[in-house]
């Protein structure tokens, strides 16, 4: 299946290791504009790296990854954010010695024309208005999430990178947070989220692509795949 | 009157030693180097000033319009061109190199400069005092030194809590993979931070050239003090660092009022009772994640 013209993300044949360990091989997969696209797959699967990889934090070919039409593979983190990708990165990595505030301001660095202001992302998560003067990381967790996105939306993005919003949080938590992303998508924005729960990935995308040991082993939309094939792509059985 | 006469000298002796400290402090926090040749640089600094006041007779405090811009961009070059290579997961490697880098300083120092005892001479502001009473005098260049210490690390502190700048590098201290997510490009953040450290360098270097003598060899011991001052002051605090230097100069003018020659060690001294009292330091602020 080709990309086309539309694609805001597109990566061909993406490789990624860790030293000597091989983690991702070869990963063909787009992103069109607008789209909210789901990865999931089993713990270890390479979810995780992927983000890695398109955000310049792992090293990888110059056109591997391209962005709105762009080969970025050769880019580092720091230039990739600026033109518009942001990761909300697995575990949050809240700035511990900065302010909740500060964790937004962080967020608006490499920031670039848009929407997305500390009083757009207050309205968003109101909580982080009222705790704006407390360390990032002594929110709850969900807070905490609340916060990571919203330092993620600081740099208005054109695609929003999510890594397991619902680690470790409550249900009703996971509920509230996923609640915002129509928001988000209204805004334009183009979003992928890794998730490991696959209702909720399911519920959210337009387009699902199941990743196992390093490897896609599924894609296509939500209504299109059945419960056996997902279960199959996930756990390999 | 004269224990208050040697503690409010220890007091502004101590503003030398947080000169000297400030970087080293900085530079810590910042991106967790511990630089060897620190002391060796604040003696290339006194040298550069020597070699303007010789080469131009301005007035040594003159000559920091140059020296400190001057140091401050071999502190971004140094960390842009070296030290940003060797810093990692592993703390050996910046260690070695800036190791090195001490030799090399010292011994391009000797062969431009000889081995000989240099001053810096800064006319009536050596001698100059205010009167206090009949028995203090407050010499007014110990004085300034004091208030450049107060200026530069409240400056500091200011850069580091309100500016975009400061932000930056609390984050990219706190974490540098993510502060990339954010656009900051560390190895910049990195080489703007020894710039200001080396700055200050440039500053603590040409005081302490007109308040001793010095020569090539004496940088291990500035890098000794400065040491045991951030470490009194706690690692990562800045106006720790400057009450390190305090404590730092006064335990040295008590210990000079014993002794002639007890005031090298009661600095000494007073350093391991902290260290021992307190492990991590007075104000420490860093902690390990
Ligand atoms: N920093 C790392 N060093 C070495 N191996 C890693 C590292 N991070 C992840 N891996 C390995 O890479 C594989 C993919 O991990 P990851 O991308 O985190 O998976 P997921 O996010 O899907 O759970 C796993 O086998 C994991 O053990
Ligand atoms: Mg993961």
């Amino acid at each position: 299946m080709s990309a086309g013209p539309e694609a805001v993300l597109e990566t061909q044949g993406l490789t990624a290791s860790y030293g000597d360990f091989q983690a991702l091989f070869g990963i063909d997969l787009h992103v069109r504009r607008g789209e909210t696209v789901a990865i999931i797959g089993a713990n270890g699967a390479g979810k995780s790296t992927f983000l890695r990889s398109v955000v310049g934090q792992l090293p990888s070919a110059r056109e591997q990854v391209s962005f709105e039409g762009e080969p970025i593979g050769h880019l580092p983190a720091h230039e990739i954010v600026r033109r518009g990708i942001a990761l909300v990165p697995e575990g949050r990595l809240l700035f511990p010695s900065l302010s909740v505030e500060e964790n937004l301001r962080m967020g608006a660095y490499g920031r670039r024309a848009g929407p997305w202001g500390i009083g757009r992302v207050h309205e968003l998560f109101p909580v982080l208005a009222e705790r704006r003067a407390t360390p990032g990381t002594a929110l709850s967790g969900g807070e905490q999430q609340m916060c990571a996105i919203g330092r993620a939306l600081m740099s208005n993005p054109v695609l929003l990178l999510c890594d397991e919003l619902s680690l470790g949080l409550a249900p009703v938590i996971i509920r509230q947070i996923y609640a915002v992303l129509p928001t988000i998508v209204a805004e334009g924005t183009t979003v992928v989220v890794v998730e490991q729960d696959i209702n909720q990935a399911l519920a959210v995308a337009d387009r699902v692509y199941c990743f196992q040991e390093g490897r896609v082993s599924l894609q296509g939309r939500p209504e299109d795949v059945s419960r056996e094939d997902v279960t199959r792509a996930y756990f390999g059985v | 009157m004269e224990w208050l006469d040697a503690i409010i000298q220890g007091i502004l002796l101590g503003g030398l030693y947080a000169l000297f400290a400030t970087g080293l402090s900085l530079i810590f926090g910042v991106m967790r180097l511990v630089n060897i040749a620190h002391g060796d640089l604040i003696v290339l600094a006194a040298f550069l000033g020597l070699a303007m006041v010789n080469g131009t007779g301005v007035h040594p405090l003159l000559s920091l319009i140059v020296t400190v811009p001057v140091m401050a961009a071999i502190g971004y070059a140094l960390q842009r061109g070296i030290l940003n290579l060797t810093l990692g997961r592993d703390i050996l490697p910046p260690l070695l190199v800036t190791f090195g880098l001490s030799i090399i300083i010292q011994n391009v120092l000797l062969e431009v400069f000889s081995a000989d005892t240099q001053r810096l001479k800064a006319g009536a502001l050596e001698t100059a005092s205010i009167a206090i009473g009949d028995q203090i005098a407050i010499g007014w260049f110990p004085l300034i030194v004091f208030l450049a210490a107060l200026g530069v690390i409240a400056g500091l502190q200011l850069m580091l809590f309100r500016t975009r700048l400061g932000m930056a590098f609390r984050a990219t201290s706190d974490d540098h993979r993510t502060a990339g997510l954010m656009g900051i490009d560390n190895r910049h953040v990195f080489a703007l931070a020894m710039a200001l450290a080396l700055g200050v360098v440039a500053l603590a270097g040409t005081f302490m050239a007109i308040r001793t003598n010095f020569s090539p060899a004496i940088g291990p011991a500035r890098l000794l003090y400065a040491f045991e001052a951030v470490i009194i002051g706690g690692l990562g605090s800045l106006w720790g660092t400057l009450a390190g230097g305090v404590i730092l100069g006064v335990a040295q003018a008590i210990g000079a009022k014993f002794h002639p020659g007890g005031q090298i060690l009661a600095g000494h001294v007073a350093f391991l009772i902290v260290l021992v009292l307190r492990p991590n330091g007075l104000f420490p602020r860093t902690r390990d994640r």
